[in-house]
């Protein structure tokens, strides 16, 4: 496959950035696309450019480290992360554009790699269980329903990769934060911390740059785990209850 | 936190705060504002499922049209003084509009702000009923005002006869202007309930994978029965059925 790539180029954290275009040739179509890039920078290192950086890790789409936005699209055209998706999803001789994600939570570091602290601030409000941790505790001591921990699993599911905050027009966290609330709000090891834990979260998200909900739905599409939308509903209705009944946030 | 060592004498750590008024609280953050905006949703569209009603009253002529006009100030007597329940109502509703607008106003800035860079390649668009939330809920809120100014206050109004609701309503959809804005306002209107109504559930946690399928039908059910029901009567008017 030939393909022209048109990507986002930025120097660094202050620089201005422009999208590049460049040519690629001889890409295989079981190529992943971020081996195509990997394909791109030995091209650029052997001719002496500064290569493409991109976020990446483990590549088996369980990490959360990669994400673009690829032809306007978080991850790309399938639901999947960018390290899973292959070139067979293109067309010999397309053009794709390939940018970072864009929110003023995630400032772009350099070129594609933006930086996801935001995330963490908000799972550092919350986004755990406090119990003391030594060895694992017998399975069945703290029995929970199937369907509970189906649903728990579901949204446990979130690898925190931003494609969420990425595809959202108001460039909202709130998939992300439900997806961790959801998560452990029902299960019975999160339910001492059920009240604190959705107040603390919702208020560390809000102290970041991120927007609010508008309920585009834009966000479940674009989430290579297939988080529900329906956790924002879920978490919304745990806040409102979280205030009603006066609950305490962590450490006040 | 667990507990502290003591100081200076003091006993047991386990002093009760004063949290932060629940209101407050709420009114901060994004989804507690969320949620003033969808509460103050559902008061509008509960009056205006009754106002579309009241409405319909004029295609049984003028004679039971000014009768309801009139008995709408009379409601609660002899309990509630004359009026009394109808600025009950209209301080209701005059407060769930600016509720509702300054939080949209709110929200808003701080959801552009959070995507200051767009995307070279603009990504497909959202549901036309979703992306005109905002300049849509802006033109209903001009259009209240005009029509406050044409039918409540009369001041704009080309009759404008007081006590005479029917006479009123019809000289002023008699013009075809006024009629076409009207309709434009109404379908602005419907794609505000469209979305907002089903925003809303997910904004107050009604939402479900279960009840999904069903608040979308009751959204798209109330929109168009409140679109409808409110274009009739213009059509009326223009049509002579009405007049």
């Amino acid at each position: 496959m030939n393909l022209t790539l048109r990507i986002w180029r930025q120097r660094d954290a202050a620089g201005p950035g422009a999208m590049t275009t460049y040519e690629v040739t001889g890409i295989s179509e079981d190529m992943s696309f971020l081996e195509m890039l990997d394909h791109l920078n030995e091209e650029l290192i052997l001719a002496g450019d500064d290569p493409v950086a991109f976020d990446h890790d483990c590549r088996e789409g369980i990490c959360g480290a990669c994400g673009m936005v690829i032809n306007g699209r978080a991850h790309g055209p399938e639901r999947t992360t960018t390290c899973q998706l292959h070139m067979r999803h293109f067309r010999d001789g397309e053009t794709i554009d390939v940018e970072p994600w864009r929110a003023a939570a995630f400032p772009v570091v350099k070129d594609l790699v933006v930086d996801r602290s935001a995330f963490d601030r908000v799972i550092a409000s919350g986004g755990y269980v406090s119990a003391p941790t030594g060895s694992a505790p017998e399975a069945h001591a703290t029995p929970v329903p199937k369907p509970v921990a189906d649903l728990a699993f579901e949204h446990a599911e979130c690898i925190g990769c931003g494609a969420c905050v990425a595809a959202c027009p108001n460039g909202s966290a709130m998939l992300f934060t439900a997806a961790k609330v959801v998560h452990l709000n029902v299960l019975p090891q999160g339910a001492p911390e059920r009240a604190s834990r959705v107040l603390g979260m919702v208020d560390a998200m809000d102290a970041q740059s991120f927007g609010g909900c508008t309920n585009t739905g834009e966000c479940a599409t674009a989430c290579p785990k297939g988080i529900p939308l329906t956790a924002i509903s879920t978490m919304n209705r745990e806040y409102l209850r979280a205030t009603v009944k006066g609950g305490v946030r962590r450490g006040t | 936190m667990g507990t502290r060592p003591s100081v200076g004498g003091m006993a047991l750590a386990t002093r009760t705060d004063r949290p932060p008024s629940l209101i407050r609280s709420a009114w901060r953050s994004t989804v507690g504002k969320k949620a003033v905006m969808a509460a103050t949703g559902l008061v509008m569209l509960a009056y205006l499922v009754a106002h579309m009603m009241g409405n319909l009253k004029v295609f049984f002529g003028a004679g039971e049209f000014n009768h309801y006009g009139h008995w709408i100030r009379t409601i609660g007597e002899p309990f509630l003084h004359r009026e009394w329940f109808l600025w009950t109502a209209r301080v209701a509703l005059s407060a769930s509009v600016v509720l509702h607008g300054v939080a949209a106003y709110q929200l808003s800035r701080r959801d552009l702000a959070a995507r200051p860079a767009k995307y070279a390649h603009r990504p497909r668009r959202k549901s036309y009923a979703t992306r005109t939330m905002r300049w849509g809920g802006v033109i209903l809120a001009l259009f209240v005002v005009w029509h406050i100014l044409d039918l409540t206050t009369l001041d704009v109004n080309p009759n404008a006869q007081e006590g005479r609701p029917y006479e009123n309503l019809v000289a002023s959809f008699d013009r075809w202007y006024v009629s076409a804005f009207y309709i434009a306002a109404m379908l602005a209107l419907g794609l505000h309930i469209r979305h907002g109504f089903w925003s809303a559930a997910q904004t107050l946690g009604a939402g479900s994978p279960r009840r999904d399928r069903a608040l979308k039908t009751v959204a798209n059910a109330l929109a168009a029965l409140l679109t409808c029901g409110f274009i009739a009567v213009p059509l009326g008017v223009l049509t002579g059925v009405v007049s």
